[in-house]
């Protein structure tokens, strides 16, 4: 019988196999994960649960017995320290190998942490990333002690209002110029920003950090960039992830920021696939890898599918979300390349949207509280259509009329 | 337990069992309801949990709010009476044998 291993059990992981089973593979299918859980959803960790609002039952993808029912072996706190691509089988930490005649790595990606003589890996320095870290700095969320998080990213800033929300005093820094830098335009890390301080959160950019010692067992003193010295009571660190690639790298396959595959999910081994944050993939004429969970499910499916033989290459219709406050960001498409960027006021108050173009293209949306703009320019964007700018820039042109490019010139 | 039944893309009906409070889009997933992607887990960020509401159920249903009133204005083949976001739904005794049908164009 074909045997099917899926290594990494996170949400690529976990749509993979159910896909697999969807799609009528009737073979042996293991699904192996290095964390003690069933696969769950990562986003709300630092969101709603981190705050309370959503408790652990429900951050399950799919209740265990889903996994007996379709005939899915999960294997929870197991790791596999090597894989043999000639043999196809899988060296396990504990236990006998594995033979399987397919695999799929859906490892994601691992938090970046402070370096060791920064404290990293020490208590009261915590990474985002899994349900342990969430679980391991709950206790630290109580009224009035003081978060110092270092990186001004989606992560950073999701942490921060919920901590802020809960009463905590919270400082933010930023090494480069600018929070959200690397992901988004100045309107929108202008927007953002605002609706932090506005929040009480303090937030330093261009500010890093310099030193962190641990004067006494309840406190840490953070020294900034910026001269100023912090006492704080504990450091979560947001500044980035790294696609897991270890175990690809020991079996020789091609890394290219990620696991290297093509537009059907195959690495550079026919019969060893990846899908989700670890793996980077064709785009447009460029190669992408992509950290978001609507890329991760939809890859995964895609990559199902050509691990059946049913497979069609896989296009990506990037998209994103991030909860702050009371506020929801969508950002559809990816804005790389962008030249000029389009705010366009929301029909209520407190609502807007940024449009990226490159020349007359649109690339990209970052939609604040604004579920129509981020709606109507997803759509465009797949589409590869694109309005004309002074349009986008007119509120009073209604978002389903907006005239395009094409029009113009017709 | 509140029953829902979804008619799947193509036809097929899925009956799922689910505990009261859960949100219909939840009780999908857990019975792997093909069409009902959820990307965003719930949190009202994408409307790929998109479903029709049965004529007889979806007076008994709460209004939308307007972040799914929204989505749904630029959701896929929106049918304006019975289109609801299912992460929006919470099961209670009342919605006990809820029928709904998932968008082909979801599956």
């Amino acid at each position: 019988m074909t045997h099917i291993a899926v290594i990494g059990a996170g949400q690529a992981g976990s749509a993979l196999a159910a896909k697999l089973r969807a799609l009528g593979f009737d073979g042996q299918l293991t699904l192996i994960g290095s964390e003690p859980v069933p696969p769950y959803q990562r986003p709300p960790l630092s969101k709603k649960y981190m705050s309370g609002e959503m408790q652990l039952d429900r951050l399950f993808l799919r209740p265990e017995s889903f996994y007996e029912e379709h005939q899915i072996t999960l294997l929870t706190g197991t790791r596999v320290i090597g894989i043999a691509p000639d043999t196809m089988t899988l060296a396990m930490e504990n236990g006998p190998e594995i033979s399987v005649d397919q695999i799929a790595l859906t490892t994601g990606a691992d938090p970046i942490c402070l370096p060791p003589a920064m404290g990293g890996g020490a208590p009261g320095i915590y990474t985002m990333r899994s349900l342990r870290d969430a679980d391991a700095m709950a206790h630290e969320f109580t009224p009035g002690r003081h978060v110092l998080i270092v990186g001004g990213g989606y992560i950073g800033l999701e942490a921060a209002a919920v901590a802020a929300t809960k009463g905590l005093q919270v400082t933010l820094v930023e090494m480069a110029p600018r929070i959200l830098a690397r992901v988004a335009a100045e309107e929108t890390s202008d927007w953002v920003r605002a609706l932090h301080r506005a929040h009480g959160v303090d937030i330093r950019e261009g500010c890093g950090l310099d030193s962190l010692t641990r004067p006494n067992l309840t406190t840490f003193s953070a020294g900034l960039s910026d001269g100023s010295m912090l006492e704080v009571d504990f450091v979560i660190c947001g500044i980035g992830v790294r696609p897991a690639t270890a175990l690809a790298e020991m079996a020789g396959l091609e890394i290219d920021n990620g696991i290297k595959v093509d537009a059907f999910g195959q690495s550079s081994r026919p019969l060893i696939f990846a899908a989700g944050d670890c793996a980077s993939f064709p785009w447009k004429g460029t190669r992408i890898r992509l950290e978001s969970v609507p890329n991760a499910i939809d890859q995964a499916e895609a990559t199902a599918a050509s691990m059946l033989g049913q497979g069609a290459p896989y296009v990506a219709r990037p998209w994103f979300w991030s909860d702050q406050f009371d506020v929801k960001l969508q950002i559809a498409g990816l804005n790389s390349g962008y030249d000029r960027v389009i705010t366009r006021p929301g029909e209520k108050p407190g609502t807007q949207s940024h449009w990226y173009f490159a020349g007359d293209r649109l690339l990209a949306v970052d939609a604040m509280n604004d579920p129509r703009a981020y709606m109507m320019s997803k759509r465009l964007i797949e589409a590869g259509k694109s309005p004309r700018t002074d349009a986008v820039a007119d509120p009073q042109v209604p978002l389903k009329s907006l005239p395009l490019v094409e029009d113009a010139a017709a | 337990m509140i029953k829902a039944i979804f008619t799947a893309p193509g036809g097929t009906t899925i009956e799922t069992d689910a505990r009261d409070g859960l949100s219909l889009m939840e009780a999908a997933r857990l019975a792997n309801v093909p069409g009902i992607l959820a990307e965003c887990g719930g949190a009202c960020s994408c409307s790929t949990c998109h479903v029709y509401v049965d004529r007889d159920w979806i007076g008994k249903l709460p209004e939308k709010d307007e972040m799914e009133t929204d989505l749904l204005d630029f959701a896929d083949e929106v049918d304006e009476a019975t289109s609801r976001l299912s992460c929006q739904i919470k099961l209670s005794p009342e919605l006990d044998g809820i029928r709904v049908t998932v968008p082909t164009r979801q599956g």
